[in-house]
């Protein structure tokens, strides 16, 4: 039976309208807009001008620090224009366009030896060539991730699989569709960071994934690595590394500590696939699984998208909107961010896009609050968000640090519970770009 | 919104415009925000008519007991409370429509409710003015009162017009007439020979002296119910409340004897559950957190049991939460939550 961890929030999921669509691989686009800054972390440098002719899986920018990933080329062609581009950020970012021609797009797989007998060291590198990046949203580049500085011993690798995001299918689909994959992605990392104990961590509203997986786990047999399926209760923000954390081992990270500091490693389900492929086929990091729903889209579905797609061209891949779409969110809906247009390039951290019509924006008027604590009683982080507010609103910085606001990661689940429709979220997010 | 249109928009980009795909009048039209972009469809304005509807049983077993003038003393406190809300929030230049968010309705309520079923009108008329007037919104209106509103009207009156504030009536069948006093009262002055006559039961349904809405305990605890199985309300404040009471009354209310006190009669009798459950919950004037709670409602307990025991008033319930009202800030301060994964200095 799983741990519990303080407060959370139960939104309606809404993920029965892409649960049952096979993830589709139906696109590849003409043109890819490539921004050179996917993940967390330093930019990358580019290392192909404007008139290259790049291949599929091309390295096209190099990783500028210890935090950083490389880039490759997403399809066949040239490169035809290297600038700042809108990004799903607020800001523009550096960024590669290539447009083909009539090149084959196939990614031809090259397989490096026997991937059993490859060393840590070596996987490592081959994950750091691949530019793999953490596939559930924060995109934290993975080999650095997996490095953590001597002396910290990880005893447990946590395969994310929770998905607490209303609306995304995309882990879920990855983890009936590649299960044997996910789990051969699963032993690379332990082998890395030497666990012995790996667990799989899904939430008990994943039923046909839960089922997948604990069938694959029971056919693959590893006498050196201990594998466990932990079905978690459905709440949100479940999905949250120290929450995940909390659920399974009980286990609390400090604050301002990190999942290496309680001995453990929390990767994503995408990203272990990622892994895999990089490893037994040399595949770099060129394409991801993405959701499309939302009230407005035609049909909502799964897709496997090549990174730099421009959200505008997959249009067809959807069937277009059977409502006026008024939001689009990238990302979930509570953790998104909304866009003011269609053209942005699909990056590797991007896990779904939300189509919202009129009826779903749900704008409603601030009112005062009541003091109901609710927004106490649900923050996962046992923050007080109420008190928090009043500190930032009077731009008292200082007292809003002691009380902890740092701490807050921004789940959003705060202002999605509060009555009187307070934006806590928008003052968290002011307060923390105050204090750092 | 076609193909056509988004190329354009592409064009922009490869131009390297600072505009942002003018082509397509969707793009005009999008909503940006900070998220979450789904919300909890709760609301201020549903909550509060929740707790009022949870008071309904209360208020109609009250006007079944003592007859149609409770309803009267009800419907005029809520006008009152109503007009004189709408009144100063038109004076302070205000959004009018807040009357409609059911506080007001809720404080008028809640003040005829702790009324004796017996009043003159003007009595509802001036407790309900002052509960909103001075009780809610010289302090700036919803959410910034220190007090109960519905209490403090109720002080207003106990302290302006003691002698109507403390005559009651019996229930319509009840079979002693003569004795018009609430079994609290009863115990008060010690008269333990008529308090024998008024048995567990009776205070159960409601067959005694009391005021319009404390009176049927049965009542108001299906509404108690209502409010616990929506999660509006939580354990931690009445049942901290309620045990701590009976815990006392049972350890210091006997008959010379520690550890003899009838504590059920103490919690059944006088306006406990109705404080409890409804007004010391009030969130407002409650604390924020979990623990503060716990504190809170041990210091109404303790608050209840020391008016009642050695204080000149029968009943504590009301003053007792008033005074924790006044406590609350430094509860919140000295409860305030720890954060995940927090380490001493």
């Amino acid at each position: 039976m799983p741990y519990k961890f303080y407060g959370g929030v139960h939104p309606p999921t809404f993920k029965t309208l892409t649960l049952d669509r096979p993830i589709k691989r139906v696109f590849i686009p003409k043109r890819v807009i490539i921004p050179l800054l996917q993940h967390t972390g330093s930019p990358s440098e580019p290392i192909v001008t404007v008139g290259d002719a790049v291949k599929v899986g091309a390295v096209i920018a190099k990783p500028t620090g210890f935090i950083s990933s490389t880039i490759h080329a997403s399809i066949s062609g040239k490169v035809t224009r290297i600038a700042y581009s809108p990004t799903r950020m607020a800001s523009r970012i550096l960024s590669v366009t290539i447009e083909s021609g009539d090149e084959d797009q196939e990614f031809k797989v090259e397989r490096s030896g026997d991937p059993e007998s490859l060393s840590k060291e070596e996987l490592l590198g081959i994950i750091k060539k691949a530019g793999i990046v953490g596939m559930g949203g924060a995109a934290f580049p993975t080999q650095a991730k997996l490095s953590p500085p001597t002396g910290k011993i990880i005893d447990n690798v946590i395969l994310n699989g929770v998905e607490c995001e209303p609306y995304l299918t995309c882990d879920h689909r990855i983890m009936l569709e590649k299960t044997k994959e996910i789990l051969k992605g699963l032993e690379i990392i332990c082998k890395i960071v030497g666990a012995k104990n790996a667990y799989i961590a899904i939430e008990d509203n994943k039923l046909s994934a839960i089922y997948a997986m604990e069938k694959a786990i029971l056919t693959t047999h590893n006498s050196q690595l201990n594998t466990k399926l932990v079905v978690l209760r459905t709440k949100y923000p479940q999905g949250a590394e120290k929450q995940v954390i909390k659920s399974i081992l009980n286990l609390t990270v400090p604050a301002g500590g990190l999942p290496m500091d309680v001995g453990c490693i929390v990767q994503n389900v995408g990203t272990a696939f990622a892994i895999y492929e990089a490893v037994y086929f040399g595949k770099p990091l060129i394409e991801r699984c993405v959701t499309i729903t939302g009230s407005s889209v035609k049909e909502p579905v799964n897709l496997w998208v090549r990174i730099g797609t421009l959200l505008s061209d997959l249009v067809d891949c959807f069937g277009g909107f059977s409502k006026e779409p008024k939001k689009i969110i990238v990302g979930g809906p509570m953790m998104g961010l909304a866009q003011y247009t269609m053209d942005i390039p699909i990056t590797k951290g991007i896990s779904g896009i939300v189509f919202f019509s009129k009826d779903e924006i749900g704008e409603s008027k601030e009112s005062v609050c009541i003091r109901c604590g609710r927004c106490v009683e649900i923050c996962a982080m046992g923050l007080a968000p109420i008190a928090l507010m009043y500190r930032v609103k009077k731009e008292n910085f200082k007292e809003a640090k002691e009380l902890g606001i740092a701490n807050c990661y921004e789940c959003g689940a705060c202002a999605y519970i509060c009555p009187a429709k307070i934006p806590l979220l928008d003052y968290m997010k002011f307060g923390k770009a105050k204090i750092s | 919104m076609s193909r056509k249109n988004t190329s354009i928009g592409l064009y922009e980009v490869r131009k390297g415009e600072n505009k942002l795909g003018v082509g397509s009048n969707m793009e005009e039209s999008l909503v940006i925000s900070i998220g979450p972009h789904i919300k909890d469809r709760l609301s201020t304005k549903k909550i509060m008519w929740a707790v009022t509807l949870s008071l309904i049983p209360a208020g109609i077993a009250g006007i079944f007991i003592f007859g149609i003038n409770s309803l009267f003393t009800i419907v005029v406190s809520i006008l009152t409370a109503i007009a004189t809300e709408a009144i100063i929030l038109a004076m302070r230049k205000k959004d009018i429509n807040a009357v409609f968010d059911g506080s007001a309705v809720l404080t008028g309520l809640l003040l005829a409710y702790n009324l004796p079923p017996q009043v003159p009108l003007w009595m509802p008329i001036a407790g309900s003015f002052f509960a909103i007037a001075i009780g809610k919104q010289v302090f700036g209106g919803l959410g910034h009162n220190i007090f109960n509103p519905a209490l403090t009207g109720r002080a207003f009156l106990m302290l302006s017009w003691p002698i109507y504030m403390t005559t009651w009536q019996n229930s319509r069948w009840s079979m002693d007439a003569i004795t018009t006093a609430t079994p609290l009262a009863l115990y008060k002055y010690k008269e333990f020979d008529l308090l024998r006559n008024v048995s567990h039961w009776n205070l159960f349904i409601g067959n005694r002296g009391g005021c319009i809405g404390e009176v049927c305990i049965v009542a108001l605890l299906i509404g108690a119910a209502y409010l616990f199985f929506k999660k509006y309300i939580t354990w931690h404040i009445p049942i901290t409340y309620i045990a701590s009471v009976a815990v006392l009354s049972w350890a210091f209310n006997g008959r010379s004897v520690l550890f003899t006190g009838d504590a059920l009669f103490f919690l059944l009798s006088g306006g406990l559950v109705l404080g409890a459950f409804f007004m010391a919950t009030d969130y407002v004037t409650s604390p924020l957190g979990a623990r503060g709670k716990i504190v809170f409602g041990i210091g109404c307990g303790v608050m209840t049991f020391l008016i009642r025991k050695f204080a000149g008033y029968p009943e504590g319930t009301s003053y007792a939460i008033l005074i924790m009202n006044a406590f609350v800030p430094i509860i919140d301060r000295y409860t305030f939550p720890k954060w995940f994964g927090w380490r001493k200095g």
